[in-house]
Parts: structure tokens; sequence; C-alpha cells
């Protein structure tokens, strides 16, 4: 094996663990609505818009490997984090509820889920943005070396 | 060829992960709210339906009911022993199949005896006083009233309030519900929404029983 291939490779586990990652978190979020029937508020839902789409993206970007997939995820999974983030900051407080944007049907500073006391759902949306941007920005460093 | 096969695997493992998850979820929901839960259990238990034992209990028994069939009153104190052994495990639900002729007349005054808060103590009265007034050969429903106060209860308020079309509205909805269950004889019993498998004290028992090991 050449050590392009190895290379090739490498980048196409980073996009594939996106993929997963994205997957996880798209089935999650409909297992908290449609199975657990959490009902989703304005927030998650704009998290969602650029959660979903990301399944399918990095699922043709496998096949065969593109490169150019940095292009079209990372401003979908940048947008998704800002939400992510800001519903973050209304969960845990850091901006008082009166400002907040979704008043009407479901509270978005309402807490539904704590898994082992520290894991919310806007947290594990946050994170899960998090690390597919983290990797799209090492799989940039490593295409432009 | 590899990558589509890793790939594929991980789609199918997801999903799986996915049904596996609703079944867990669902199991342990059902578990949580026992027969509740079950789409159906409306017909068995409605909003109106007088209820007796803890409201965490796991076994619901129904019992469709006329105050003036002698099986359903010889039936009562058994009934009240099995709540009793299986404390907090069992609900009582008490619904109205007054089959005999003219028994609404006493579901009637049962349910005016529970705007009173004595419904209970109206139901044992009845049952301990029953062969004298819904004896089959010489039924006297106008006899019931002379022990009615035993109950402790405002006679007047009772013959006002027992006109109530809201008491028929249940009798109505009962009856109803006692056809789709096919409840075609009293005491008609149903534990956790499953039918007698044939009548009698060994098999209500044993329903129960088996039931309270499902969810205990």
């Amino acid at each position: 094996m050449t050590n392009s291939d190895k290379a090739s490779n490498s980048n196409w586990t980073i996009i594939f663990i996106c993929w997963i990652l994205a997957s996880v978190s798209t089935l999650g979020s409909l297992f908290f609505s449609e199975i657990m029937e959490f009902p989703p508020c304005a927030l998650c839902w704009y998290q969602r818009v650029f959660m979903f789409p990301l399944v399918i993206i990095f699922l043709i970007g496998l096949f065969p490997l593109d490169k150019s997939i940095i292009k079209y995820t990372l401003p979908l999974a940048l947008v998704g984090w800002s939400f992510a983030f800001y519903h973050y900051l209304l969960y845990s407080g850091f901006i008082p509820e009166r400002i907040q944007p979704c008043s009407q049907g479901v509270s978005c500073s309402e807490t539904y889920l704590d898994l082992f006391g520290f894991l919310t759902i806007p947290m594990l949306s946050l994170l899960s943005f998090s690390t597919i941007i983290v990797l799209l920005f090492v799989l940039k460093r490593r295409l432009s070396k | 060829m590899k990558k589509q096969f890793i790939v594929l695997i991980s789609i199918v493992f997801l999903i799986l992960l996915f049904v596996f998850g609703v079944n867990i979820y669902k199991t342990q929901q059902a578990k949580k709210y026992g027969f509740m839960a079950q789409e159906n259990a409306s017909t068995f238990v409605r909003e109106y339906s007088q209820t007796l034992g803890s409201d965490d209990a796991k076994v619901y028994l129904v019992k469709f009911s006329d105050p003036a069939c002698e099986t359903c009153s010889a039936f009562h104190p058994f009934v009240k022993k099995l709540m009793a052994i299986n404390e907090g495990k069992i609900k009582l639900v008490i619904r109205y199949a007054p089959f005999h002729d003219g028994a609404d007349y006493f579901v009637k005054i049962l349910e005016a005896a529970k705007k009173q808060g004595k419904y209970w103590e109206t139901l044992d009265v009845m049952y301990k006083t029953q062969r004298y007034w819904a004896s089959h050969h010489n039924p006297q429903p106008q006899r019931i009233w002379r022990f009615l106060s035993r109950a402790g209860l405002d006679l007047e308020r009772i013959r006002n309030d027992m006109k109530d079309p809201e008491i028929a509205a249940i009798i109505q909805q009962d009856l109803t519900d006692a056809k789709t269950l096919d409840v075609r004889k009293t005491p008609g019993f149903f534990v956790n929404g499953k039918p007698l498998p044939s009548f009698g004290y060994q098999q209500l028992q044993e329903l129960v029983e088996s039931e309270i090991k499902k969810y205990y």
C-alpha cells in the first residue's frame, strides 16, 4: 500500500466517522421526538434542519471519496453548531429565559433529559456538531498539506 | 468494496440499535404504566369509573357487575380478600352491567351515593341486604330504601341525585363497553384486560396472581 493510499484511507475514515456521528444524532433526535414523544422546541428544529442533511451528504461523499465534501458540510455544521451553542447557553442559564425566541408552544429551556446528571439534549447536540466540525477541520488540514 | 461493506453494516447496525432502543423503551414504559398503557384501556376503565385501591397498583381488576346480581354479591368479599392479601398491587374498577330487570335503579342509587362519598358503604349494604329486595321470585326494589340509611346516606338527596342524566349516561356507556368486551353475564371480570379462562373463584385468583407475578 502506498502512502497516498494510506492517507486517502484515513481521510475516508474521518468522513465515515462524521457520517456515523450525524446518523447517531439524527436517529437519537428522532428517538426523543417520535418514541419518547418529547416535543422538539423551535431551536431544536433549527439544529435538526442542519443535522439531518449531513447524514445524506456525508454518505454521498464516501463513495467515491469526495474531498470537496468539506465545502458542503462545514457551513451546515457551523450554522447548526451556532444554534446548538445558543441553545446550550439558554439551557444552562447563561442567557436569561425571557429573551429566548421560542416562547410559544414548547419552552427551549425546559429540561427533558438529564443523563448521568450532566448530559442534556442540547449538550448532546453541541457535542455532536463540535466533533463533526473538529473532524472536518482536521481533514481540511490534511488535504491542504 | 470493503468500504461499501463497512457502511452497509453500519447502517444495519444503527437501524437495529434504534429498533432495539424502541423496544427497550416501550417495555419500560409498559412496566411503568402497566395495563393503563394499553391502547384500549379506556374501554375497561372510564374516567368516571369508581375504583378502589392504590393509584400505583399495576393489576387492574375490572368487575362488570350488577347490584342486584347474587353472584356479584358473593364475589365481593372474595375480591376484597384478594386485595387485602396483595395490598397496594390491585386496583378494583367497578363497571355496571345491570342485566337484571330494573337493576339500573340500584346503579342510580349507588352513583347518587357516590356524590355523598358513601359509595363503598352503600355497595356493602346493598350486597348484604340483597336477598330482601332482589330475590328472583319476588323482586321488591322499593324495599331497598329501608336499608340504605345504614350506609349513613341522606335519602332525600339520593332520590334527587339519582335522576341526574349523567348517571343514565354512565350506565349507557358501561353497557356499551360491556357489549364491546362481550360481557353477557355478571360478574364479568377482567384482570389487566384479560378475561377469566372460565368462571370461578379459583380462576380469578390464579389470573390475578399471574398478573401480579408479571408486574412485581
